[in-house]
């Protein structure tokens, strides 16, 4: 349902996105692994075009269009189709966690007032954030925020949410309900793109891994074959070097 | 301080209090609501960076920072009528203050939306909102919040900066205050007495402000 060709972008003399390839079918939950740096995060902002890409074409149910050449009508629209999960939640400060899930609703959709609102409800009782809809985003910890971004991202029943890292920003003991709600997403059958280090999470949710590395994708597959038989050497190290990392925890 | 001075003082401050609150209040209070609206406007031109009008809002600025209020209002006052322009004293010292307080609050403005971290812009864009929406519904309201200190900063000193307005005939509080002190020679009692008068204005202002902001701090 989403495909993009060829993307690349640089910012001044730096190439960020050599030419990247990406595919996500409907109910496909898609990560995307890498080094810091290697332009995973540019990646999915250029997707839902918050960069605009240099070069590159994005296919979004069976329409072509051109990522350098959009018309500020098609990037509405397709947003509407789409939501975003933050590294650092970005709620809107000055709302309520129920508002912030429904404004989407009731300003850009115009979704009537009280069905926006138990949709919102909805949405929250699905991440568990029910009892805290009146509380302001400065009242919850990081992981209760990042819930009620989810809340926010489902709420308006997207065709695919793209997630950045949403659980890196996290202090360690709160990373596990993050991904308990994310897990639940992917059972219901719901399209997703995520950008993550819980390798995992990768390896057991994902159905197609991808790893990147200098702006490009490296090797791609499902996961028994990127984590299990990796065939490219840089995969291997990075792979390797995250073990590392993860090892001291796992004892 | 004698009898005499004491019942002068006692006199004069209904006086004082009549034109205080007939002519300062209302003159500051309008002057402040049309000086933030042409604020808000300044500031979203160059937020919004619209060309022409962003070049127009920071000519005016650079204007009315650069001179003294008091020029300004002798400019509009007793200068424009040589235009041909004869406007009474009260829409003149009205205009000035709107326009001075326009300039520098727009500069708090522009700073308190330039201060919203952009991820809340993003977040807008991202659940289907437009510029518009998101300016009105996000980024304004996070800066009116912090803008509120220095606004209440400007509301204060404007309350002060209406004495001014005397020189250009307008019988506010201060120009009272002279006249009483011209007729009965006793001016240190009566421009201490205005001082007063301001004062109470001033911290009346002051205690709103802090309720104000207590309010403002569910979020
Ligand atoms: N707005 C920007 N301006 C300049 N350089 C940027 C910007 N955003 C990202 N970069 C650079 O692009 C590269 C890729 O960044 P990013 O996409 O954030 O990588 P990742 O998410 O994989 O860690 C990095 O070298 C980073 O410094
Ligand atoms: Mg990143």
């Amino acid at each position: 349902m989403l495909e993009v060709k060829g993307i690349e972008k640089s910012f001044d003399d730096l190439k960020v996105l050599r030419g990247v390839n990406l595919k996500v079918g409907r109910g496909d939950v898609v990560t995307v692994i890498g080094p810091s740096g290697s332009g995973k995060t540019t990646l999915l902002r250029c997707i839902n075009f918050l960069e605009r890409a240099e070069a590159g074409e994005m296919i979004f149910d069976d329409v072509r269009y051109r990522l350098d050449a959009m018309t500020r009508k098609e990037i509405a629209a397709l947003r509407k189709k789409t939501a975003f999960v933050f590294q650092n939640y970005n709620l809107f400060r000055n709302k309520t966690a129920l508002q912030n899930v429904t404004e989407g609703l009731v300003v850009a959709r115009k979704v009537p007032k009280s069905e926006a609102r138990e949709a919102g409800l909805r949405a929250l009782q699905k991440v568990g954030m029910a009892d805290r809809a009146d509380a302001y985003p400065h009242q919850l910890s990081g992981g209760q925020q990042q819930r009620v971004a989810i809340a926010r991202a489902i709420v308006t029943e997207p065709e695919v949410i793209f997630f950045d890292e949403p659980t890196s920003a996290l202090d360690p003991e709160l990373v596990g309900e993050v991904l308990g709600v994310m897990r639940n997403l992917a059972s219901e059958g719901r399209t997703m793109l995520i950008v993550t280090h819980e390798m995992q999470f990768a390896r057991n949710v994902a159905n197609h891994v991808v790893f990147m590395d200098d702006g490009a994708v490296v090797e791609e597959g499902p996961p028994e074959e990127i984590f299990g038989a990796p065939r490219e050497e840089r995969t291997r190290k990075f792979l390797q070097s995250i073990m590392n990392r993860e090892a001291p925890a796992a004892l | 301080m004698d009898e005499r001075v004491w019942q002068l003082m006692q006199d004069s401050f209904w006086q004082l209090l009549l034109p205080g609150l007939r002519i300062t209040i209302p003159l500051t209070l309008i002057s402040f609501s049309l000086g933030l609206i042409i604020a808000l406007l300044t500031a979203m031109v160059q937020v919004a960076n619209i060309r022409g009008l962003k070049q127009i809002a920071r000519f005016y600025v650079w204007v009315i920072r650069g001179t003294p209020l008091i020029v300004q209002l002798f400019v509009v006052f007793f200068g424009l009528p040589d235009l041909g322009i004869v406007l009474d004293a009260f829409p003149s010292a009205v205009i000035v203050f709107a326009f001075n307080t326009g300039a520098y609050a727009s500069e708090t403005i522009r700073a308190a939306i330039e201060a919203v971290p952009s991820g809340q812009i993003e977040a807008g864009y991202c659940v289907g909102m437009n510029y518009v929406q998101i300016m009105a519904r996000i980024v304004l309201p996070q800066a009116m919040r912090t803008a509120f200190p220095p606004l209440s900063n400007s509301l204060i000193g404007l309350v002060k900066d209406t004495s001014l307005a005397a020189n250009i005939t307008v019988m506010e509080m201060f120009m009272s205050a002279q006249r009483i002190a011209a007729r009965t020679y006793e001016t240190f009692a009566l421009y201490c007495e205005v001082a007063v008068i301001y004062l109470l204005f001033c911290t009346v202002l002051t205690k709103l402000q802090t309720y104000c902001e207590k309010r403002m701090k569910n979020y």
